[in-house]
């Protein structure tokens, strides 16, 4: 068991010892998921199971709560789980209602779900949040017990994947035992809404296929140089005259929808509104907003970033991180700093003068530092935390603690990793794991390969790793390939963050996610295939 | 074609007229203006000529009618007002449709004419060829002319477009055996590739993988070669349908049985057909390419082609040849003993060119022409002079121009497919190395660059089934389509990207989940499911 980061609470007890037992198991456990009926993606910790099959009938089975859990019919967010997954399991397949006749052994009736501890209906998940569960398969009730809800969401997960059709096309499940929980709390999907727009349909379908691969974090890169299309309340002409047209714009409501859809499924949004570069599409709706760049002495009618000397831009910038901090209700806001252009600000001879004053010379990373140091102070005076680009830390002389600093550049992402903990800042590791670069081939196995620990570095430099990101920038992606272009090869960077470090067998991998992505055809998701070959349901789009 | 001082002047004087940058493939005469006339879809029609050769009845063009006013009007409600009082001079109310050779009911052929003119001026709105086929392409363009206001009024800008394609051979290939590609998969591809003026589709139905063609003569090649003999394969039905789709397209299906590799799915199906590979002086248990020292494997060939040859209906086949693997050959004793019988010593690409020409011979008695890859003429297969080549190697033996060359100075027609390969993705805007490619840059005679009969974008099925097929395949090989299609002068990326990127968005509005070039919008988006 790894804890790591920000110290979220501890396990109570119980299911701590039952984890440390797993970690024992996994050697076990691989032995077991070689069998072929067991497909399950991402691996959990700990699985056992028997040659026992128990048989479920559509007719007469369902999910409950157990009489000592602390949630009940009341919680909507595990009646709505509840709903969905035995959709996924039953909904896809042809079965013959009334034929409760199982030919064989002993019936699965219920799946009898506990929370131990305060279950967490009714607020949004966090980094902090305990996804472990237990999961123990018999006749003729099963038991998923965890801590919180968020724990049940993937033990749901992890039950449903458990379901086969045998021969006779009779769901069946062999006895098991599963322990289980992430190795990494941060396990994240970036998508990038400003180059392409993609509708909120586009995006609920991404969510649905995140908790089909336990991940918990969808970093939306809402808006960028190209397109605004967040719908400020407080700065309406932001998306008005910067979104590429008034439909291709996320209004309050969207917003709301999503993040709502995303919690239910256990998932939090973490919004990111890129500054001081990347911020083009601000300029046409905020005046005086961003930088003019000069020709010699005359302005050249272009824009650079964000001016960072006018205190109108702190005003508007205070309002605005206002408004996204409750709008947002992640603790976690981004706030991107990556690829400053110097040269608009260069140009600039206001901007000459202030970094005169300023003592700052002629180095522009000072001025960028300045900048951010304002925002990032903005940020928690309004309580919410950080997340910023590497360049932010690279750039700095002095970074507020706690600030957690997003890996990106390939080139030498370990050391970068390295240098970001041993100035004991919290890293996200995205730099192996862009997705919008595509060669031919299986390049999920690169993927899957990584190991985001693999720099050098003290135990606990290696803690403070949260976790990871998957990013799908937008220049060559919208609604038309999104899926299909991120699944399966974001599920090898699910596995990677969910399970033990030494779950990395590629054949076994290959095997269980060929069968993985199959079944996430069954549930509507477009997902390419691994190689050739065939799933019995086939896409129906 | 044409000189290209002229040519040029009509690029800028189109470039300039706005609407008409949104056609795809370009057009190989065209001259455009800003006057333009008003459309309403509520009398719109499509109207016969009364001395054109295809009249009401006409099954290609009747049901082209329907389509093209779907494409152009179908999302319309019908509920602006009436246009009262007199027909206005800048209205159109129909394209009249003269075709001069008659013929419905036929299939396209290689030699089939497809050119066309079309007229939208003052006087007329009228649209000429010569055959149903050059019509159904007409159409096409006519319905990329059409464009509407901000306000919902159609229009169409006066113009003069005279119109042929360059090469005759403009396909794209599917492959059905390492996915199955439901038939709705197929019938929508080729949809868009009739959008994108394409008039071949070469159906690589089978291969190691799967056997999904339902044989009659031999239905335990599906039986046992399928991946699921109930769902994963084409019924003679399908395979019918997908003829007559294309058919009214204007497409023809060029059908590939690729033997004697790629064959490991035929064998569950025919025992005795393939090679049983040797392990020293045992057999291994696994199979190699087809035997071809049975008499029994030509019997079957015969028979299957047979079957082949009147299920489609097309002159062509596509008899593969590539790729194959002689080691399970070499150490097959009885292949051995057969090879020294024939005396073919220790070369097995006498036994590959034994086989071939066997196979060729059977062929061309069912009266078929025949395509095949480019292996078969590297091994010095001895074929009939009207073999056509396809060329699929990039860089080996040679770089494919040297085997365009090699291959046309031997006397043969080329296909072109190497620099074509669109199931090999990389990272950025790679149509425009496809769209840059040239089919004739290489050495030869004009007699030899007159062998091309033109080329096929190639979308293997390793990686692709119906999840990702249609954004990877388009508009990628739209930068194909335009280049067998339009004039070779046409080589402006800028141009091209504008025009692409408009065409891109206008397959969206049409339903075609085609992907984006670059950063950007359409107005209408792709709609998830």
């Amino acid at each position: 068991m790894e804890h790591r980061g920000l110290g979220w609470p501890r396990l109570p007890r119980l299911l701590e010892l039952l984890a440390a037992l797993a970690v024992q198991a996994v050697r076990a456990s691989a032995i077991a998921a070689a069998s072929p009926d067991l497909s399950l993606w991402p691996m959990p910790l700990s699985v056992q199971t028997t040659p026992r099959v128990l048989h479920l009938s559509p007719d007469n089975f369902f999910f409950g709560h157990s009489s000592t859990s602390k949630a009940g019919p009341s919680c909507s967010l595990l009646q709505e789980a509840f709903r969905r997954y035995y959709d996924y399991i039953f909904g896809f397949y042809k079965w013959h209602h009334g034929s409760a006749d199982l030919r064989v052994g002993v019936e699965l009736q219920q799946l009898q779900v506990s929370v131990v501890l305060e279950p967490e209906c009714d607020t949004f998940p966090k980094i902090s949040s305990d996804e472990s569960y237990t999961l123990l398969v018999k006749g003729p009730v099963a038991s998923l017990t965890a801590n919180r809800v968020w724990g049940v969401l993937r033990g749901l997960e992890t039950f449903s994947q458990l379901i086969y059709q045998d021969f006779y096309g009779t769901f069946t499940v062999n006895e098991s035992n599963i322990v289980d929980s992430p190795r990494f709390p941060h396990r994240g999907i970036l998508i990038d809404t400003s180059r392409h727009f993609l509708s909120i349909k586009s995006i609920f379908k991404t969510l649905d296929a995140m908790a089909f691969n336990k991940f918990n974090v969808l970093h939306w890169h809402i808006v960028d140089d190209p397109s605004f299309p967040y719908q400020s309340i407080t700065f309406p002409g932001l998306s008005e005259k910067g979104s590429y047209s008034s439909s291709h714009v996320y209004t309050p409501n969207d917003v709301r929808m999503v993040i709502e859809y995303a919690r239910l499924r256990g998932i939090r949004i973490v919004p990111e509104f890129d500054s001081p570069g990347h911020t083009q599409s601000w300029g046409e709706g905020q005046k005086d907003l961003l930088t003019p760049c000069y020709n010699g002495k005359d302005p050249s009618g272009a824009f650079g970033p964000i001016n960072p000397i006018w205190n109108t831009t702190y005003s508007f910038l205070s309002k605005f991180f206002k408004e996204i901090s409750t709008v947002f209700p992640d603790e976690f806001i981004h706030l991107g700093g990556d690829e400053v252009d110097f040269d608009c600000w260069a140009s600039n001879p206001e901007i000459q003068d202030f970094m005169r004053n300023k003592g700052f010379g002629r180095n522009f990373k000072k001025l960028e530092s300045f900048y951010m140091q304002v925002v990032l102070d903005m940020i928690s005076a309004i309580n919410k935390s950080s997340i910023v680009w590497q360049e932010v830390f690279d750039d700095a002389s002095k970074l507020m603690p706690g600030t957690v600093i997003q890996v990106w550049k390939v080139e030498d992402y370990t050391r970068e990793q390295s240098k970001v903990t041993e100035a004991g800042f919290p890293v996200i590791l995205s730099a192996p794991w862009y997705l919008d670069w595509i060669s031919y081939g299986q390049d999920w196995k690169k993927y899957y390969a990584v190991d985001p620990l693999s720099f050098e570095g003290s135990q606990e430099q290696k803690k403070l790793v949260i976790g990871g990101e998957a990013c799908l920038w937008g220049e060559y992606v919208d609604a038309t390939n999104l899926t299909p272009r991120l699944w399966p090869r974001a599920s090898a960077v699910g596995e990677r963050l969910w399970s033990h470090k030494d779950v990395r067998g590629l054949e076994d991998a290959y095997r269980r996610l060929t069968i993985h992505r199959c079944r996430m055809l069954r549930r509507g998701i477009a997902a390419e295939p691994v190689f050739t070959g065939y799933c019995d349901h086939e896409d129906r789009m | 074609m044409a000189g290209s001082a002229l040519w040029f002047s009509l690029l800028l004087a189109a470039a300039f007229a706005g609407r008409a940058t949104a056609l795809w493939p370009w057009p190989q005469y065209i001259q455009t203006s800003e006057q333009r006339y008003t459309i309403f879809p509520y009398t719109f029609q499509f109207q016969y000529h009364v001395s054109s050769a295809a009249q009401v009845g006409c099954s290609v063009l009747d049901e082209a009618f329907q389509r093209y006013r779907d494409l152009l009007f179908g999302s319309v409600s019908f509920h602006f007002p009436q246009p009262m009082g007199k027909r206005h001079m800048s209205e159109k109310n129909s394209l009249v449709i003269l075709v001069v050779t008659p013929g419905c009911d036929q299939f396209p052929s290689l030699e089939s004419v497809e050119n066309y003119t079309l007229t939208v001026n003052d006087e007329q709105c009228f649209l000429l060829s010569e055959t149903v086929w050059g019509a159904l392409r007409g159409l096409e363009t006519f319905s990329q002319l059409v464009w509407r206001s901000p306000e919902g009024t159609f229009y169409i800008n006066k113009t003069e477009i005279e119109d042929f394609p360059r090469f005759p051979h403009r396909g794209l290939l599917l492959d059905t055996s390492r996915h199955y590609l439901p038939l709705a998969s197929i019938l929508d591809t080729l949809d868009v590739m009739a959008y994108n003026k394409f008039n071949v589709f070469h159906w690589h139905l089978v291969d190691d993988s799967s056997f999904p063609y339902e044989s009659f003569t031999f239905p335990n090649l599906t039986k046992k070669g399928s991946y699921n003999p109930a769902t994963h394969i084409y019924t003679a039905q399908d395979v019918k349908e997908v003829i007559e789709y294309a058919r009214l397209r204007g497409i023809r299906v060029l059908a590939e049985f690729d033997t004697p590799g790629h064959t490991l799915s035929w064998g569950p199906g025919v025992p005795g057909l393939l090679t049983p590979c040797y392990s020293g002086s045992h057999p291994s248990g696994t199979f190699g390419p087809v035997n071809p020292a049975l008499n029994n494997t030509y019997e079957f060939m015969s028979t299957f082609f047979l079957e082949i040859s009147s299920v489609f209906p097309d002159f062509y086949l596509h008899l593969g040849g590539d790729e194959v693997d002689f080691t399970c050959w070499k150490s097959n004793p009885d292949i051995q003993a057969f090879m020294k019988k024939k005396g073919f010593g220790e070369d097995f690409k006498k036994l590959e060119s034994f086989y071939i020409q066997t196979l060729l011979d059977i062929v061309s008695a069912y009266g078929k022409g025949y395509v095949v890859w480019q292996e078969v003429f590297d091994n010095k297969v001895k074929v009939q002079p009207d073999t056509v080549i396809q060329i699929w190697r990039e860089e080996m033996p040679v770089r494919y121009t040297k085997e365009m060359e090699l291959v046309t100075s031997a006397g043969f027609r080329a296909l072109l497919s190497a620099p074509w390969y669109l199931n090999h993705i990389t990272y950025g805007p790679d149509w425009k190395n496809i769209y840059m490619v040239e089919p004739l840059a290489f050495e030869g005679s004009p007699e030899q660059k007159a062998l091309v009969i033109g080329g096929e974008a190639c979308m293997w099925g390793e990686y692709v089934d119906s999840t990702n097929l249609v954004p990877r395949l388009w508009p990628r090989a739209g930068a194909v389509a335009e280049r067998l299609w339009s004039n070779k002068m046409l080589t402006n990326l800028d141009f091209a990207y504008k025009r692409l990127a408009h065409f891109r968005c206008e397959l969206l509005r049409r339903g075609v989940q085609a992907q984006p070039l670059s950063v950007g919008y359409c107005d209408v988006e792709f709609e998830q499911t």
